[in-house]
């Protein structure tokens, strides 16, 4: 016997932690050799992606806005306004398509899951690897929105450099319990398009990405506070513009961090009724 | 002889879906070395069971050991020490033949270079050596299960589980799987399989385990079973579709230890098929087609549960 075997419950010299970590590890390898083929495309939408946006909203719609005026959302101009509220919504983004499709097509598709549960990895590493590989994603794709943000002289503080662990934390409170769903689809993917049309658009143009959630109506606000995105928006823009409270940080990053945390127990769970069943 | 090393043993394993008995109480027991097979029809508790000894799924009750571990407690270290053939692939199909040997190494912890060695050997072993750097996706049926074999070696598994190895298979390309495993076993490893074909089972198993409705009906080598519950040769018997009801009446007449009527075949379980096909035409019997030929566990089959295999 040459393979290095897991250690079990009774002869475990590590410590469950260090088994856990080393096991989502071999599990987020896969991901990474799959992205292998195809990190050169993902690569050109993640720089156009923000371009694009920034280019029409923030530059040539922003000089309408600038003109009529920016004190609804407080005196700065509307493309300093837009890019951190933009960062945190293309990680929702970037979460969302790495998790409801890849996870429905390594579940039912092609069955990679089912083949790495034979291994010695669990449901739970499984799940955690394929985390892992989203958060490297994520860290990817706000690294280049940053540096295209700072490019289009859209940062106003250096407090902006933490937009990048804010976002990616933003976009793991929406991965976590997106995988944990999709891993439960076992009949078709139609329940996708509902969280496309009926949950991210509406997250998209609602949660103060393109204007202050005080222009909503009253009732509709409680909503948005509620979403994570609201909550990374609300944290990237006051870093970028360097009007930071320091209460209201911490509230917001343990919002998303209790989001993001209940996604992963919940994955645990759903993982395993799929995988071990 | 010093006795055998058992590797699995279950005792009264059960697994249930909701109300849904799909293994109901089963005794079995796995020796180190031996190649040994579950054949029964689709929906007999064949995967069921291949599931639980891969410590994928949780028995419902009963007891079960594998490598001397319980799979309820201790699943990673023996899933560590297994190398599994599921019945449907499970390949990456856009990465190459190699980087799904890559990763599934790497899944079991293993260096990188101790995989990279694996891999020239096993795909030499599996006949896919010259297709090592292309992609999977355009590989043939047989060619992808043949991956798969490769793939569940990686791990240089202790036990290796196969099941339905050939279901979807053509003839050729059956047989090339079957030539491989056969090899396997030469080599010593263990194995467990799964199949519905009696020709599968004969040629590969040591000793079977007929299945039926999540139950085991019998339990021995091929030889024996058809010994104990056949006759040595089979007579069977095609009639007009008009002659058939009538024919099989007149049958009875004849001295055999049995008679099957099927659908389109009468069965007469004889010791001697030639004088008995004598018999039939001395009864002013004259059958379309007639054939005698050895008893088969497809017999043995319908003897224990009065269904063919492929009926399910």
């Amino acid at each position: 016997m040459t393979a290095s075997v897991l250690p079990s419950r009774t002869d475990l010299p590590r410590s469950q932690l260090a088994a856990s970590w080393d096991m989502s590890v071999r599990a987020f390898r896969f991901w990474l050799v799959d992205y292998r083929r195809t990190w050169r495309g993902s690569i050109y939408s993640s720089v156009l992606n923000p371009v694009l946006y920034l280019g029409a909203m923030g530059l040539a719609l922003g000089r309408l806005v600038d003109q009529h005026g920016t004190a609804s959302i407080g005196r700065v101009s509307y493309l300093a306004f837009l890019a951190p509220g933009l960062m945190a919504a293309s990680a929702m983004q970037t979460a969302v398509g790495e998790s409801l499709y890849p996870v429905y097509t390594a579940v039912k598709w092609q069955r990679t899951y089912q083949a790495a549960a034979s291994t010695p990895l669990r449901p739970g590493d499984i799940f955690r690897g394929h985390v892992l590989f989203t958060a490297m994603r994520l860290t990817m794709n706000m690294t280049i929105f940053l540096g295209i943000m700072a490019a289009f002289g859209a940062i106003r503080s250096a407090w902006a450099v933490a937009c990048l662990p804010v976002a990616v934390l933003t976009g793991l409170a929406f991965a976590t319990p997106l995988d944990a769903f999709a891993v439960t689809q076992s009949k078709n993917d139609q329940a996708f398009n509902v969280i496309f049309r009926f949950g991210m658009i509406p997250l998209f143009l609602f949660s103060g990405t393109f204007f202050p959630i005080t222009q909503l109506p009253a009732w509709i606000r409680p909503i948005a506070y509620a979403t994570p995105l609201w909550h990374g928006v609300a944290l990237c823009r006051a870093l970028s513009l360097g009007t930071v409270d320091v209460a209201a940080a911490l509230g917001h990053v343990g919002y998303l961090i209790v989001i993001a945390a209940l996604g992963l127990a919940w994955g645990q769970r759903t993982y395993r009724r799929r995988l071990h069943v | 002889m010093p006795e055998p090393e058992i590797l699995i043993r279950a005792h009264d394993l059960t697994k249930r879906f909701g109300d849904f008995t799909a293994v109901d109480g089963i005794d079995f027991e796995l020796r180190r070395g031996e190649a040994f097979g579950f054949l029964g029809p689709n929906g007999a508790g064949k995967s069921s069971t291949m599931r639980m000894i891969g410590c994928v799924s949780p028995p419902s009750a009963g007891e079960l050991t594998i490598l001397g571990k319980d799979p309820r407690t201790d699943g990673p270290a023996i899933r560590a020490r297994l190398g599994v053939v599921p019945q449907e692939d499970t390949l990456d199909v856009e990465l190459t033949v190699r980087e799904n040997l890559l990763i599934y190494g790497r899944y079991f912890g293993l260096p990188r270079d101790l995989i990279a060695e694996r891999t020239a050997s096993l795909l030499e072993f599996v006949q896919l050596a010259e297709r090592a750097d292309d992609p999977v996706e355009p590989l043939s049926g047989g060619m992808k299960r043949r991956l798969t074999i490769a793939r569940s070696l990686i791990n240089d598994p202790e036990i290796l589980i196969l099941d339905e190895p050939t279901t979807g298979l053509d003839p050729q390309a059956r047989h090339v799987v079957w030539d491989r495993l056969f090899r396997l076993k030469q080599q010593g490893v263990t194995l467990i399989l799964t199949t519905h074909y009696m020709d599968e089972a004969e040629q590969l198993c040591d000793r079977l385990v007929v299945m039926d409705g999540g139950r085991i009906a019998a339990e021995d080598s091929p030889r024996e079973l058809i010994e104990r519950y056949s006759t040595r040769e089979v007579l069977e018997l095609r009639f007009d579709v008009a002659d058939h009801e009538q024919a099989a009446d007149k049958l009875a007449d004849v001295p055999a230890e049995r008679i099957e009527v099927l659908a389109d075949r009468i069965l007469l379980y004889v010791d001697n098929g030639d004088g008995a096909l004598t018999v039939v035409r001395g009864l002013g019997l004259e059958p379309l087609t007639s054939l005698v030929r050895r008893s088969t566990l497809e017999d043995v089959f319908l003897r224990l549960t009065g269904r063919r295999l492929e009926d399910g």
